[in-house]
C-alpha cells in the first residue's frame, strides 16, 4: 500500500499541528488542539501520540512502501472522512442536476428550457468520463507546474486501497473518494458556461467545446492552484506543485478554478457566439421563476459539500466551511434585495436568488479561511459588486450574457478571490495559512497586502488563461462545424430542433 | 338573437356569472385573453432588464341571447363588472345568425 501524494491543495491548515509526533493515535486528538493554543498542548498531545504509536515510528511521516509501517498507515484513514467526501461528492452532483439545470432553465424561455435542462445533464456525463479517462491524472499527478502527467490515465495504478491526501500530516482519504469528489467539480465547471449564451447554440459543438475546454483549460488550472505534494511529501519535494499553488494562492474550494475560469468562458463565449435574434427588441423574460427558485435553493444545499467537503476532513474546519456558507449567502441575497428596493422600489425573487448564488460564488475560495463575521462582509459586498454588473454594466455595454455567468460567476469570484486575501488574516479571525515545507506543518506569517497581492495575480493568471483557450476553441468551432443553429431553429426555439421534444406538453 | 362578448376584469368574473344566472341565462363561454385599451400594461423587471408588457390580463365572456333578453344581459354585465377605474373592460354586440343545438338539431331561440 502506498501512500500516493496527490491531493487539492492549500496552503494552511491548523489543526494538524497537534500531530507533532506524525503518529497514529496523535488524529484522534487531533481536532481538539489548535495552533494558538499553548505549546504545552501540542507537546503533550505528542507524548500521547508517541505512546499509542511508538511502536511503528518515533517520529516523521508515516510514509513509504516499507511492511513495517502497513498497520500505521492503515490508521490514516478515518471513516468519518470517508464518509464526509462521499456525501459530498453527491451533494456536489445534485448542484448540477438539478440544481444548476433548473436554475438555468427557469430563466430561459419556454421553448429553450428542454434544451438547457439536456446541456446541463449531458456535460456533467461527458465531463464525469473524460475526468476518469484523463482529467483526473492531467490535474492531479506531478507533471509540470502548469498540468500533471498521465501516469494516472484510465485510472490506472488506482484501486480501493490507494490513498489521497489531506491537509493534515498523516490523515489520508481513500483516493477513489478524492476522485470522486473532484469529478463532480469538473463536471459542473463547463455546465455553468452554458448560461452565457443559452438560447442560441447548437448542441454538438457545445459538447465538443466541453471535452476540449475541460482539457485545456480545467485541468491545467486545477492543477495549477489545488495540485502539491502533500502535507507529508512536501518536505521531500519542496518543488512539486502547481504554479499558483507555489505563488502561495489561496482557493479553498474553487474560486479560481470553477467560478473564475466558467465566468470568464462564458464571457468569452456570449461575445464569440453572438447575441439572441431578438435581444434588445423582444422580451425574454425568464419561463418559471418557480423553478429557478428551487434550483437555486438546491445550490445552496449542495454547496455545502462543494465548500465544506473540500476540507475533505470532516472536522472543525469543515464546519467553519459551513457556517460561512451559510451566512455569507444570506448576506449577499439581503444585500441584493435591499439594493432592488433603493433602486428599483421592489424587491424581487429572482434578486434573492441571485445576490445568493453571487454570495456563494464569493465565499468558496475563502469558506475554509474567513470567520462568520467577515463572511457576512464578504457576501454584503459580493452582491453589490455582481449587481453593478449584472443591472448596470451589462445594460449599458449590451453584451448578451443571457444568464449572467459572467456577472455572477466571474464578477462574484474575483470578489471572493480578492477578499480571501483579507478575510484569511488571523488578526481578522481568518485561518491563516500553514507551512508544509517542514514536517508537521506550522503556521506561516501571514502578510495581507502580500497576500492580496498574490490573489490578484493568481486572479489574472486564470482569466487569461482560461479566456485565451475559450477563444481559440469558441473561434475554431465557429469557423468549422458553427455554433449558432439557424435563425429560424432558433426562433423556433433549441427544444423542437435541437432535441425534437419540447419541456412542457400541456 | 344577439351575441354579446364581453371583455371584464378576471376577479369580476364569478359575480358576472352570479348575476347573469339570476336572470336566468344558461350557459357561456368564458376565456383568458389579453389585451390593452386605455389602461397600460405594468413593467416587469429581471436583473434589470425591463420589459413594459402592454398587454393586460382580461377575462372574455361570450354569451348567446334572445333578442328580448339582451338589454337586460348587458346591464346586468355592466353593473356587476363595474369598478369605476380605468380597465373595466368593454360590452360588445354583435347580430346572431343561426344557432343549433348539436345534440337535438334544435335551431334559434330554443337552442340558446
Amino acid at each position: 500500500m502506498v501512500a500516493h501524494k496527490d491531493m487539492k491543495g492549500f496552503t494552511h491548515m491548523k489543526r494538524m499541528i497537534a500531530t507533532a509526533g506524525g503518529m497514529l493515535g496523535s488524529m484522534m486528538l487531533s481536532t481538539a488542539a489548535w495552533a494558538q493554543e499553548a505549546a504545552a498542548a501540542v507537546a503533550e498531545t505528542a507524548t500521547d501520540a508517541a505512546a499509542t504509536a511508538a511502536a511503528v515510528v518515533t517520529e516523521g511521516p508515516i510514509k513509504g512502501s516499507d511492511p513495517a509501517f502497513a498497520d500505521a498507515m492503515a490508521g490514516m484513514v478515518d471513516k468519518g472522512d470517508t464518509t464526509w467526501i462521499i456525501v459530498s461528492s453527491v451533494l456536489v452532483l445534485m448542484m448540477s442536476i438539478p440544481a444548476l439545470a433548473l436554475f438555468y432553465g427557469g430563466l430561459v424561455r419556454t421553448k429553450n428550457m428542454l434544451s438547457v435542462l439536456m446541456q446541463v445533464f449531458m456535460i456533467v456525463s461527458i465531463a464525469a468520463l473524460v475526468w476518469v479517462s484523463w482529467g483526473y491524472s492531467l490535474a492531479f499527478t506531478s507533471g509540470n507546474e502548469y498540468v500533471g502527467g498521465l501516469s494516472k490515465a484510465f485510472l490506472q495504478g488506482v484501486d480501493a486501497t490507494t490513498l489521497a491526501a489531506t491537509f493534515s500530516n498523516n490523515v489520508y482519504i481513500p483516493e477513489y473518494a478524492f476522485i470522486m469528489f473532484q469529478m463532480t467539480f469538473a463536471c459542473i465547471t463547463p455546465a455553468l458556461i452554458v448560461g452565457a449564451f443559452a438560447e442560441r447554440v447548437k448542441f454538438t459543438p457545445l459538447m465538443i467545446f466541453t471535452v476540449l475546454w475541460l482539457t485545456l483549460a480545467y485541468f491545467p488550472i486545477a492543477h495549477m492552484v489545488w495540485y502539491w505534494a502533500g502535507p507529508d511529501f512536501l518536505v521531500d519535494a519542496p518543488t512539486d506543485y502547481g504554479k499558483l499553488w507555489g505563488m502561495g494562492a489561496l482557493d479553498f474550494a474553487g474560486g479560481t478554478v470553477v467560478h473564475i475560469n466558467a465566468g470568464i468562458a462564458g464571457l468569452v463565449g456570449c461575445l464569440i457566439v453572438g447575441k439572441r435574434v431578438g435581444f434588445g427588441k423582444e422580451a425574454t423574460p425568464p419561463h418559471s421563476l418557480t423553478m429557478t427558485m428551487i434550483g437555486a435553493s438546491l445550490l445552496w444545499v449542495g454547496w455545502f459539500g462543494f465548500n465544506a467537503g473540500s476540507n475533505l476532513e470532516a472536522n472543525g474546519l469543515a464546519a467553519l466551511a459551513g457556517i460561512n456558507t451559510f451566512v455569507a449567502t444570506a448576506a449577499a441575497a439581503v444585500a441584493w434585495c435591499i439594493i432592488e428596493q433603493i433602486h428599483h422600489g421592489k424587491p424581487s425573487l429572482l434578486g434573492a436568488v441571485t445576490g445568493a448564488v453571487a454570495g456563494l460564488v464569493a465565499i468558496t475560495p475563502a469558506s475554509g479561511f474567513a470567520a462568520p463575521m467577515t463572511s457576512i462582509l464578504l457576501g454584503f459586498v459580493a452582491a453589490a459588486v455582481c449587481y453593478l454588473f449584472v443591472a448596470v454594466v451589462k445594460n449599458k455595454l449590451k453584451y448578451d450574457d443571457t444568464l449572467d455567468v459572467f456577472g455572477v460567476h466571474c464578477i462574484g469570484g474575483i470578489v471572493g478571490a480578492i477578499g480571501t486575501g483579507i478575510v484569511a488574516d488571523p488578526a481578522l479571525g481568518g485561518q491563516g495559512f500553514f507551512d508544509y515545507t517542514v514536517f508537521p506543518a506550522v503556521p506561516g506569517t501571514y502578510d495581507m497586502a502580500a497576500q492580496v497581492i498574490t490573489q490578484i495575480k493568481a486572479v489574472a493568471i486564470t482569466l487569461v488563461w482560461s479566456g485565451a483557450v475559450s477563444a481559440l476553441l469558441f473561434y475554431g468551432l465557429k469557423l468549422t462545424i458553427g455554433l449558432r443553429p439557424t435563425e429560424e431553429s432558433e426562433r423556433e426555439g433549441l427544444d423542437l430542433s435541437d432535441h425534437g421534444e419540447r419541456a412542457y406538453n400541456y | 338573437m344577439k351575441y354579446i362578448i364581453a371583455i371584464i376584469k378576471p376577479f369580476k368574473l364569478d359575480e358576472v356569472r352570479e348575476a347573469l344566472a339570476s336572470l336566468g341565462v344558461a350557459g357561456m363561454t368564458v376565456s383568458e385573453v389579453k389585451g390593452f385599451g386605455r389602461q397600460k400594461g405594468q413593467t416587469e423587471i429581471y436583473r434589470g432588464a425591463e420589459y413594459s408588457t402592454n398587454m393586460v390580463p382580461k377575462v372574455k365572456i361570450e354569451v348567446a341571447a334572445s333578442d328580448g333578453l339582451t338589454p337586460q344581459i348587458v346591464e346586468t354585465i355592466q353593473a356587476a363588472a363595474r369598478t369605476e377605474s380605468i380597465g373595466d373592460g368593454k360590452i360588445f354586440v354583435l347580430d346572431l345568425g343561426a344557432a343549433t343545438r348539436i345534440r337535438t338539431g334544435e335551431a334559434g331561440d330554443t337552442a340558446l
